[in-house]
């Protein structure tokens, strides 16, 4: 595709992320069809749709993990902050700034400490009270400090599901990321610990953006700015919440979908 | 069926059915019981022959004595440490080699020409008769390299030859090491290397290590690539030396000593082929002893 500088110049800077567009394919299957959408700045936009959609790929291609994947095909763009990500040479900083947060919670075996401290690591950070700082500010943020500050040299895969599942949102936190990206992030807790990071996710929202992958339309409502309804590879809705969660969102299926009539 | 099974007095009660299905429960378990003892009896009965056999000749000074009178007499010394070198050797040369080649194929290869080339060879070198790779290192390392008869070719060839076997024990060990680990670690901006040293390697250390040793007993007991190479009928060195032989000497070798003191020498005392075998088996069964120790040891370590 050929750059269009008009195009660069006319983005906005609310908008954090610009897909434009995107197209998937694993191995020749087209799993994304096409889809162009904007993140803005300091929002948190929901997804939603049936399994097989493409969401969990959508967030694969915004953090390049997609590269990782045998014989997947991006072609489109991804603008980060104006910067096409699709051909940015400098992948790992790029992780840096998106965090992601998988479904199943991954304590790595390590420390609950190192869990956490990784990612400074990896990026170079070797002094002790940074590190320190660090861990403790991300843990708080995740809800977790408490439960778990007297046993910091203890495993990260000792603790509960839902405790590793906070651990790993620590774990996005730790790199101070730009955008935050949680697939399905609360199908391995419990409803409790699940409202506690929603509360931390609204604090969140004031420095950074986030992107929800979720299956509960319940807490796609409770939380996002703005919500997207993705449907085999295509987006059939993107408007504000209040209109797709509403009576009348643009588009039927949308209704149908989000009130359980299909899907 | 439906009218009979009314008619009894409860679906407890026994059938024609049931017990037929009961027997054949019995017949099965007692069929894989047999089975598994049968392996373990020949084993036994090797092991007991063996000692039974051997044991006029057992005792340290056998282990530490060079042999004497046209090896008729005496002990196994050059012989044992013969064989310590080189599997040392041998496996300090393989498991470098082995293990980051395992490393790069399980982690890094993508599936394409070239690296479908490396595993092929790979597999293919596996099954190659052990005879083969003697040719092999009598060509390339005696002749082509220049090494002579020596440890150091007898050594290269039984690197060769255990090669194969360690990068496939290895990439095992690095599959079983869950996928979403590395995801994890990629999420959060690690490279391919970080996430293989901080979660990947720490947690397949134990499976790399058991099929390295386990290659110890294979690189021992194998007669021809070392015959061809390096090991010799007899070779003169004081009783109890440690370091009784340079690289480039040629030594001998247990599993060629065996056959020699067997095969090649009239008048042998009985029991000394048969003791230089209970040598080179307990020597291969401490050695895979200490893997099974080694496994479970680190497998208590494991981290998830």
């Amino acid at each position: 595709m050929a750059e269009e500088p008009e195009k660069v110049v006319r983005m906005d800077t609310q908008k954090k992320i610009r897909v434009e567009d995107l197209r998937l394919a694993y191995g020749g299957i087209e799993v994304i069809h096409n889809i162009s959408f904007d993140v803005f700045r300091n929002e948190i936009l929901a997804i939603i749709g049936p399994a097989q959609s493409g969401k969990t790929s959508l967030l694969r291609c915004i953090n390049r993990t997609i590269d990782f994947v045998k014989d997947a095909s991006v072609s489109g763009k991804i603008l980060v902050d104006n910067e096409d990500i699709i051909r940015t040479k400098d992948v790992f900083g790029l992780r840096r700034r998106i965090g992601m947060v998988a479904p199943l919670p991954v304590g790595l075996p390590l420390t609950i400490y190192e869990n956490v401290a990784f990612a400074p690591r990896c990026s170079g950070m070797k002094k002790k009270s940074q590190l320190d700082e660090i861990v403790e500010r991300c843990l708080r943020q995740a809800a977790l400090w408490d439960e778990v500050k007297d046993r910091l040299n203890n495993l990260g895969t000792s603790l509960s599901g839902g405790q590793q599942q906070r651990l790993t949102i620590a774990r996005a936190l730790s790199h101070q990321p730009e955008v935050l990206c949680l697939d399905e992030f609360s199908i391995a807790i419990d409803p409790v610990t699940t409202m506690r990071i929603e509360d931390v996710l609204k604090e969140l929202k004031r420095e950074i953006t986030i992107i929800l992958v979720t299956n509960l339309t319940h807490q796609a409502r409770r939380l996002s700015d703005r919500a997207m309804f993705l449907w085999k590879g295509d987006i059939v809705e993107i408007d504000r919440s209040e209109v797709i969660f509403s009576d009348k969102p643009a588009r039927q299926e949308t209704y149908d979908y989000v009130n359980g009539i299909i899907g | 069926m439906i009218q009979q099974q009314s008619n009894s007095s409860s679906r407890f009660t026994r059938t024609s059915f049931t017990s037929r299905k009961e027997w054949y429960e019995t017949a099965a378990k007692w069929a894989f019981l047999i089975m598994a003892m049968s392996l373990v009896i020949p084993l036994l009965m090797i092991v007991g022959y063996l000692i039974f056999k051997a044991s006029p000749s057992l005792s340290w000074s056998f282990l530490v004595d060079v042999p004497i009178r046209g090896m008729r007499e005496g002990g196994i010394w050059p012989a044992f440490i013969g064989t310590l070198y080189l599997v040392i050797i041998s496996l300090l040369i393989s498991t470098p080699v082995g293990v980051l080649a395992a490393v790069y194929l399980n982690e890094y290869a993508k599936d394409n020409f070239f690296n479908r080339i490396i595993n092929m060879a790979v597999i293919n070198l596996a099954g190659v008769p052990s005879i083969v790779h003697a040719l092999f290192g009598l060509g390339a390392f005696v002749y082509a390299a220049g090494f002579g008869y020596s440890i150091i070719s007898a050594s290269l060839t039984l690197a060769i030859m255990t090669l194969p076997v360690i990068i496939a024990s290895t990439r095992e060990a690095l599959a079983s090491v869950p996928m979403s680990f590395r995801e994890a670690c990629w999420n959060v901006g690690a490279t391919r290397w970080q996430a293989i040293k901080a979660v990947v390697l720490p947690n397949s250390i134990s499976g790399i290590l058991t099929g390295i040793i386990l290659q110890v007993s294979r690189a021992a007991g194998e007669t021809a690539p070392i015959m061809f190479t390096g090991a010799v009928f007899f070779k003169a060195v004081e009783k109890g030396d440690l370091f009784p032989y340079q690289l480039t000497d040629q030594c001998m070798a247990l599993s060629m000593h065996l056959y020699t003191v067997a095969t090649q020498v009239p008048d042998v005392k009985e029991s000394i082929p048969f003791a230089t075998a209970v040598v080179l088996l307990g020597s291969v069964l401490l050695v895979n002893a200490s893997a099974i120790a080694l496994r479970v040891w680190l497998r208590n370590r494991k981290k998830w």
